[in-house]
């Protein structure tokens, strides 16, 4: 019996002394590994991506030891607030709701919404919204349900023939099709789920980037636990460090031809 | 419950509901058009005549209505070149077509069967007596089987065209803005879920009910012939006082 109470003490000591280290010295930092090419588990078993190069980036920008953790999508914050890890980098955007139990870090990247078009369409979209309302008037686009692209659609062009789907998938079925002249959607989706897909030949982004705060959120941002502000800020340092050193746009340049991080 | 924003929605939500008729009756009047040849055709002892109809109804009772939008709508799609060879390309490409195309076969399907079952169910004496005295085999058809199995199927259709109306609200799903594809998307943007279905519900249950009034009504007035006879009013005595 004393021997299990000695024993108990001693595993929650070694937790304390643990999870004490950890405060000071390492940084776990909990992330998905399920949504490519951010994060995801490569056919070599690795975890990798784009989350996954910035966090080791800002851990050397912060002088912070780091140790990655994978947490699937739907307990990622409650993993957070269990101390499982103490950070997430996962592409999480900064949503009002989400900021009632967490707080966010400045983004580290805000993709654009974008339309796509076939090749052989002749249509250019000037960059004023209104303007491009005028030359949509009519025309047929296609957007998934229930998304921040379909309000932003509703709202900004109102004269267009607004075509929702269940899926992007059939969104994009369509377009191939003919039935719609254009799709729109955040531009990694579209690039990642169709244009460098088989069917996605013979289409490619057109128009301006739009990344409105009103309609597509404030971008994403690294999420830790509330009040925890000496980690937030020198995240937000390590985030500004990395824009400047040109790490940043070392890693943007090796996953995508754009820019991701946004103005 | 907010009430205001059901009463702002109103209009957007009969807009709805007019397609969602539109759509209803071009269904009914070309499915109903098309299941009188299909149901000659299925009760024809020839099996040339008979076998593609059953093929024809057994496929379309026997598969979801969802399935035969998605089939007609995304699969016409992969016959795109074929369709603009034979100039069907600019109907298939609306959703609309496609959408009026899936429930008019479906309920011709379905129509076709119940007539089916009507005309097998008339009574051989009424064709006997028919024959007996001389008529051609169009005749017989025309005043005898034909408007004796409409009289028989009208209860069975009247459900028919309940269960088409209410089917409609399936083709939101290949973009059309009806009556809970209007409720849809306004759902999506007000997070108002209670109000906007529960008001599309009572849109489609005052519709339905109508419908089943109006048909109640067309059913009593094909029945008169059997209901028992009102006692006629009494006639005013005119015979002069007196006489015998």
């Amino acid at each position: 019996m004393k021997k299990l109470v000695l024993g108990f003490a001693a595993a929650a000591f070694g937790f304390a002394a643990v999870s004490a280290s950890a405060e000071e010295h390492v940084v776990r930092i909990g992330t998905e590994g399920a949504y490519p090419p951010f994060n995801y588990i490569d056919a070599e078993g690795n975890l990798v991506g784009f989350d996954i190069d910035v966090a080791n980036a800002l851990c050397d920008a912060a002088g912070f030891e780091c140790e990655l953790v994978v947490q699937d999508w739907d307990g990622i914050i409650p993993g957070l607030l269990a101390r499982r890890y103490d950070a997430i980098i996962a592409s999480m955007s900064i949503t009002e709701e989400r900021k009632e139990v967490v707080d966010f870090t400045e983004k580290y990247y805000a993709t654009p919404a974008k339309f796509v078009k076939a090749d052989d369409r002749d249509l250019d979209i000037p960059d004023d919204i209104s303007e491009a309302n005028d030359t949509l008037s009519g025309m047929a686009i296609g957007v998934q349900r229930a998304t921040v692209h379909e309000n932003f659609l509703r709202d900004n062009f109102g004269d267009a023939d607004i075509r929702v789907y269940a899926t992007q998938d059939e969104a994009n079925l369509d377009l191939v099709n003919g039935r719609v002249d254009l799709v729109m959607a955040d531009s990694v989706v579209l690039l990642e789920g169709f244009l460098e897909t088989e069917e996605g030949e013979g289409y490619s982004f057109v128009g301006p980037d739009y990344i409105e705060e009103q309609w597509h959120g404030e971008g994403i941002g690294i999420a830790v636990r509330k009040g925890e502000d000496d980690l937030r800020e020198a995240l937000n340092a390590a985030i500004e460090e990395i824009r400047e050193t040109g790490t940043y746009q070392e890693i943007n340049a090796k996953y995508f031809d754009f820019d991701v991080y946004g103005d | 419950m907010n009430l205001a924003l059901v009463l702002d929605s109103l209009p957007q939500l009969l807009s709805g509901l007019l397609v969602t008729l539109e759509i209803t009756a071009w269904a009914l009047a070309l499915g109903l058009a098309a299941s009188i040849p299909l149901a000659l055709m299925r009760v024809s002892t020839n099996p040339v005549l008979r076998l593609p109809v059953f093929g024809f109804i057994f496929y379309f009772r026997g598969t979801p209505l969802l399935v035969q939008l998605f089939l007609i709508y995304y699969g016409s799609g992969q016959f795109r070149p074929e369709l603009e060879a034979l100039g069907l390309w600019v109907y298939f490409r609306e959703p609309y077509f496609c959408a009026v195309l899936t429930l008019t076969l479906n309920t011709a399907a379905y129509t076709a069967e119940i007539l089916r079952g009507s005309i097998q169910a008339v009574p051989f004496g009424e064709i006997e007596a028919a024959r007996a005295c001389g008529m051609s085999r169009g005749l017989l058809y025309r005043r005898i089987i034909l408007p004796k199995a409409f009289r028989l199927a009208l209860p069975a259709y009247s459900n028919e065209v309940v269960f088409l109306f209410q089917a409609t609200s399936l083709v939101s799903i290949i973009t059309l803005l009806d009556l809970t594809g209007v409720a849809r998307v306004m759902v999506a943007r007000t997070f108002a879920v209670y109000e906007l279905y529960i008001a599309a519900g009572l849109l489609y249950l005052a519709c339905t009910y109508l419908i089943l009034w109006v048909l109640r009504k067309v059913e009593y007035r094909l029945s008169g012939h059997l209901r028992p006879r009102e006692a006629e009013p009494a006639r005013p005595d005119l015979s002069p006082a007196g006489l015998p």
